[in-house]
């Protein structure tokens, strides 16, 4: 019984001076990583399981290696990749910096009427205006009653306001009574989901949500499936002349979610993007970006839409 | 001699061009990094006018563009790299035009799965987003053929949108909504949700693009992906597409870094509305 303990014992000691020998061996294999065979050689074998050594290895490791795995290095690497990452926007904001001062300039020689062309341009291509608001700026009804009136005064005749909370519709009031743009029911003050025009200064005035957009369009295929069964008197269920963009279109007007493609899309806003406007209705809309609401300029708008007025579209051919 | 001597530069050039490059995306990823960035490939018919050459040239320069674009975009951590390579309304070009570019595109499809490529080296999954019944059968097979090649692949994933319009995509969700909800339309008239036409979309397993880049100046999105791009950054960048490099790359990192809290916040309001 003593004989066959001791006997256990031994092999636990073998197997923990093992394990002790492969913890060894695959820390000087870590180490040795990172270092070519030529500095291997000049370094003594202990030097290499010290543990500044390992320190200074890992750090090697990761300095050099793929830049993408997650940076748990040290403080210094973090603050010498943002030190250059700061630099690098700073170049950006300088270019922007330069770029807004090329427009205020622009924006300048516009208004004094300079040039002609910026009087005595043609709107004939721009059948509907779209406005994208940001939800935050669009509480502020002076200024977009101002640009409105400015649309109104350059001659256009039809505008889409979009904000995507639905802050436009609730506050925006144009002292008439609202119109319903839906085949039934009535429209209450304060229902978001209601589409709403409004004529001003002789221009037509939409006001949009993010109601609107992918509602409206889930809203009308279910519409279409709807309609389809009831009308599917022989019971065959075919699909195939269903499924349509024409049928979609046709069914977007039935459920109230139905509106003209804008021409022109203005963002105003922190960045070009248009927040979740209708997607039926900007397949070939031209948008740009006009920047924050707080600092419209007439002359801006002149400009977008003297642009707009060369571009030449080709859909596709 | 001469010739193993510039062969070494070349990959001394190369290594080197890579570590800067490295160097520069840690940079970056200082910052918050897109996770799914769309190309809307603009400009190579321009390109090939402007140099007057042929057009099949303007459309094989811009393929060499795209393979390094996506390999910037890879090494950078970038997922997912959708590309509009062929609308549906493209097809109301010249036949022979139509042609060619579908021979081009079966070309360049049989290239991307050769051994050498970007897609072995990188693992690359491949999509083919559009109604591949409208192309021309070899290369329909052809796309179907790298996506069953690609489908095991864990890396990066590379849609391309061939005959495609976003209003068609939709409708095809519509359609697939309906053959899922039939039944229950029937016999509880249920309604089709967002929710059932955003699992159809051919985006159903692919994050919102934070940004969609258009070359040659143009401002418009064409019918490309207008459901998925409520809160992608819309940048257009005045090179052609054959002209578009790295440098225009970063820059339209750099723009998207700085418009990403703004845009992040939008989002949430739209997530907790959903």
């Amino acid at each position: 019984m003593m004989e066959q303990s001791v006997t256990y014992a031994n092999l636990d000691n073998t197997i923990e001076l093992k394990r002790k020998k492969k913890k060894k061996k695959s820390l000087r294999r870590e180490c040795l990583l990172p270092l070519s065979p030529l500095i291997l050689s000049l370094l003594p074998l202990q030097t290499l399981n010290k543990p500044w050594y390992r320190h200074l290895a890992n750090e090697f490791a990761r300095t050099f290696g793929s830049p993408f795995h997650r940076i748990q290095s040290s403080m210094i690497l973090k603050f010498i990749l943002g030190l250059f990452w700061y630099l690098l926007h700073i170049v950006v904001s300088l270019v922007h910096i330069w770029s807004y001062v090329i427009q205020q300039l622009r924006c300048y020689i516009i208004s004094s009427g300079l040039f002609a062309k910026y009087r005595n341009f043609s709107l004939s291509r721009l059948r509907y205006l779209a406005v994208v608001v940001d939800s935050q700026e669009a509480k502020h009804t002076a200024k977009i009653k101002q640009l409105l009136s400015w649309l109104s005064a350059i001659g256009v005749k039809h505008v889409a306001l979009y904000d995507a909370e639905g802050v436009l519709k609730k506050s925006i009031d144009f002292g008439q009574t609202r119109l319903r743009d839906r085949s039934a029911g009535t429209c209450l003050d304060g229902d978001v989901n209601c589409v709403t025009s409004r004529n001003y200064e002789e221009m037509s005035i939409e006001l949009l949500s993010f109601t609107d957009g992918k509602e409206g369009i889930a809203k009308a295929a279910s519409f279409l499936c709807s309609d389809h069964l009831k009308n599917d008197s022989d019971g065959c269920g075919r699909t195939e002349t269903l499924f349509t963009e024409a049928n979609m279109t046709k069914a977007l007007k039935a459920v109230g979610y139905y509106g003209p493609e804008p021409d022109l899309l203005l963002v105003y806003g922190l960045a070009r993007c248009h927040l979740g406007f209708p997607p039926w209705r900007l397949r070939y809309t031209e948008i740009m970006h006009m920047g924050p609401l707080k600092s419209m300029k007439y002359s801006a708008i002149v400009k977008a839409l003297y642009d707009f007025s060369k571009k030449y579209q080709n859909y596709g051919s | 001699m001469e010739e193993n001597g510039k062969s070494i530069t070349s990959s001394l050039l190369r290594s080197v061009s890579r570590f800067l490059r490295n160097c520069l995306f840690a940079m970056l990823s200082f910052g918050p990094m897109p996770n799914h960035i769309a190309f809307i490939m603009d400009g190579s018919r321009r390109y090939a006018k402007n140099r007057i050459v042929q057009q099949g040239t303007g459309h094989r320069v811009g393929f060499k563009v795209l393979t390094s674009t996506l390999q910037y975009c890879y090494e950078m951590g970038v997922k997912y790299v959708t590309v509009y390579a062929f609308s549906i309304d493209n097809f109301k070009r010249e036949p022979a035009e139509v042609q060619s570019l579908m021979d081009l595109m079966k070309e360049k499809i049989d290239e991307l799965l050769n051994r050498e490529s970007i897609v072995s080296k990188y693992g690359i999954r491949i999509n083919f987003w559009g109604n591949l019944n409208l192309l021309t059968e070899p290369v329909r097979l052809a796309a179907m053929k790298a996506m069953t090649a690609t489908a095991k692949n864990t890396g990066p994933v590379l849609s391309i949108c061939v005959a495609y319009t976003s209003t068609n995509e939709i409708m095809r969700a519509v359609e697939k909504a309906w053959e899922e909800k039939r039944k229950e339309i029937e016999q509880m008239d249920s309604a089709i949700s967002v929710g059932d036409l955003e699992r159809h979309l051919y985006t159903a397993n692919c994050p919102d693009p934070d940004i969609v880049i258009r070359t040659s100046g143009e401002t418009r999105l064409s019918n490309f992906l207008l459901w998925q791009s409520d809160y992608g950054h819309l940048q257009n960048r005045h090179p052609l597409w054959p002209e578009f490099c790295l440098r225009h790359l970063i820059w339209a990192i750099l723009e998207f870094q700085r418009v990403y809290p703004y845009l992040q916040e939008r989002r949430g309001w739209c997530k907790k509305e959903g």
